[in-house]
């Protein structure tokens, strides 16, 4: 090893040791911003809660089994007790272990739905953004035409040519649901691509593609962070309309929605059967607010469409 | 950008849209669902029946023949007929539209006269109590489904403390009144019926916020920003610092300018409150054009759905138009980032 290449590479690990650094303070100054914040402590432990919940719920349930078709008429139409929290259904099942299935099928669909819909409308938005002209026209005037109806009415337009299933609807609620993230790339890429960091990649002969995402990708990761926190809310929101409909979850799988719109037919006397899962949709949805709402603040996103 | 331009332009542009939707809606309906005339007599109809009434509807025609007629069909006000009803479709809309209007309306109403004022109180005394209930009212707002806000309502106002009716438009007994625009409130005061106007006042309540509640929260939130933005900007310290009296810098310098963020997203609260209509008119029995859309959806009856979504998307671009004209027209800015 000559001299020239230990320097170089002393001075390699310098920079890394310097980069690790600054990323550690980065990400230290983030975290007790965030930590400060108890909107968003509050928030971020209440989805923390409910994900654990999902995921452990044929252990943290005392009856599993009552998630699928199950019947014990004798317990049927029980008030909350010391035995069923929440109380039971018209076949006696127990509503706080469907209530915590039902978690699962909520943030499964808004997994699914936010995994198909955000990277095509990122890359989408990312072109748009980029290349402008007719391209741009094009993408965003669709993506306007998709913006002219509610994303709930389109999601049922989608919906009403199949059989419902909570597939389908996942499938209807992600071909709407692209264009809110096109959007809110559009509008950063517009903004960065005349950095002058995006003008010395082009003059050194960068690639399109690498510009796009190595450039210009990067410096769109916290708002993109804080719109999926802020759509998991909405997604799970919609899809809960639909089953409420009859257009999404099909019983007997356990669905928020569902079980409220069976629940409220039995209303007032069988309150339970409404309050209790209305109340768990409204927690995971809340937290899911409270948490994107101390991101933003943490990250300092402030852009046009969020 | 002269005002004359800008109208013009924006009036393209949604006219542009509303051909893109007409197409959108066209592919959903005839090319997703396989063979609505199948789906209309049933799986009994012979085979020869079925392209009977395929023949008549015109679906064994090429496809952009078909979009031409089912356009000619829209400017002739005829959007085919309801398999559900056995009427004209838009017949039956013009029937249920008044109840859904009239619901919304109330609903941006309400949206209007909570969320402007409050959002305007939070900004301007930021950090007070009532900004922080402001502040929960948005969060609850949001999250909470329309359907939800409805349904607890009822158990509360209606079964618990049975102050409000639970469904409908009017109670039984009440005669409706004469009908002129549709809309229960206004032909009842036409009417100089009093009571029915009461009746109806208390029926639209509870729907009405439900669906209002996620607007509320929504724009609440947005003109406590847009307040609290403008009383930060330097013209406002300056007018303070010559001695102009607070009632007037608020009145005079500070509301115009924070009521047009507001004012521009009014077309997508819009929007989302005719989504919640379809939740909230299932609640409450409400009935509008957004429970015969479910109707519709739910028996596959795509003319209706196609009419319905149709409707749906006209009053959203109509509505979008009139506020970018009004903002344009209020903030110059507006006219002048459209030009670059």
């Amino acid at each position: 090893m000559t001299a020239d290449e230990s320097t170089f590479s002393s001075v390699g690990l310098e920079i890394t040791v310097t980069r690790w650094a600054s990323f550690k303070d980065r990400v230290g100054r983030s975290w007790y911003r965030f930590r400060r914040n108890p909107i968003s402590l509050a928030g971020g432990s209440m989805v923390l809660l409910v994900i654990l919940l999902a995921i452990l719920a044929p252990y943290v349930t005392p009856y599993p089994k009552h998630a699928g078709v199950f019947t014990d008429f004798s317990s049927a139409f029980q008030p909350p007790s010391q035995t069923h929290w929440f109380g039971t259904d018209e076949v006696g099942r127990d509503v706080f272990t469907r209530v915590i299935f039902g978690y699962r099928v909520s943030l499964m669909m808004a997994a699914v739905v936010l995994g198909l819909s955000v990277p095509f409308g990122i890359f989408l938005g990312l072109v748009a953004g980029y290349f402008g002209g007719w391209i741009e026209t094009i993408i965003m005037r669709v993506t306007d035409i998709f913006l002219a109806l509610p994303p709930l009415v389109m999601a049922l337009a989608i919906c009403s040519a199949f059989t419902p299933t909570i597939e389908k609807a996942m499938l209807a609620v992600a071909a709407i649901w692209w264009t809110w993230h096109c959007r809110l790339i559009n509008s950063i890429t517009r903004s960065i691509k005349t950095e002058e960091f995006v003008q010395a990649s082009q003059v050194i002969g960068s690639s399109h593609l690498r510009i796009l995402f190595k450039d210009i990708l990067p410096n769109c990761a916290s708002a993109i962070m804080v719109k999926i926190t802020l759509d998991a809310g909405f997604v799970i929101l919609v899809g809960a309309g639909l089953s409420f409909l009859g257009l999404g979850v099909q019983p007997p799988k356990p669905g928020l929605g569902t079980m409220i719109s069976y629940g409220s037919q039995h209303l007032p006397i069988k309150w339970w059967l409404t309050v209790f899962p209305s109340f768990a949709i409204f927690f995971l949805i809340l937290g899911f607010n409270l948490l994107g709402d101390g991101l933003r603040d943490m990250l300092d996103v402030e852009a046009e469409g969020m | 950008m002269k005002f004359i331009y800008f109208f013009i332009r924006r009036l393209l542009y949604s006219i542009l849209v509303l051909v893109g939707l007409s197409v959108l809606i066209f592919i959903i309906a005839r090319i997703l669902p396989g063979d609505p005339a199948r789906l209309a007599l049933g799986p009994f109809a012979s085979q020869e029946m079925v392209a009977r009434l395929r023949h008549q509807m015109g679906m064994d025609q090429p496809l952009h023949l078909q979009y031409v007629a089912y356009v000619r069909g829209i400017f002739h006000g005829d959007l085919g007929l309801s398999f559900q009803t056995r009427r004209s479709v838009s017949l039956d809309i013009a029937h249920y539209l008044p109840a859904t209007f009239e619901l919304v309306l109330v609903a941006i109403i309400w949206v209007l006269i909570i969320g402007v004022p409050f959002g305007v109180l939070a900004g301007r005394y930021k950090d007070s109590w009532l900004d922080n209930i402001s502040r929960v009212v948005a969060f609850v707002g949001v999250a909470v489904p329309p359907f939800v806000v409805g349904l607890i309502g009822q158990l509360i106002f209606s079964y618990g403390l049975g102050i409000l009716p639970t469904t409908g438009r009017l109670s039984l007994l009440t005669p409706m009144p004469p009908a002129r625009t549709g809309l229960l409130i206004l032909d009842s005061l036409i009417a100089g019926n009093f009571s029915a106007f009461g009746d109806a006042l208390i029926h639209i309540l509870l729907p009405s916020l439900a669906i209002a509640m996620t607007g509320i929260g929504q724009i609440t939130r947005l003109t406590r920003g847009s307040v609290s933005d403008v009383l930060g900007k330097d013209y406002i310290e300056a007018a303070r610092a010559f001695g102009i009296p607070n009632r007037y810098v608020t009145f005079k310098y500070m509301l115009k300018p924070s009521f047009i963020p507001p004012l521009t997203i009014l077309g997508l609260t819009f929007a989302s409150e005719l989504g919640n209509a379809f939740l909230v008119e299932q609640v409450f029995s409400w009935p509008g054009m957004a429970k015969y859309g479910i109707q519709a959806i739910l028996r596959k009856d795509f003319n209706a759905i196609m009419g319905v979504i149709l409707i749906i998307g006209l009053a959203f671009v109509a509505v979008n138009f009139i506020v970018d004209v009004l903002a344009g027209y209020v903030d110059p800015r507006i006219r002048i980032q459209e030009e670059s």
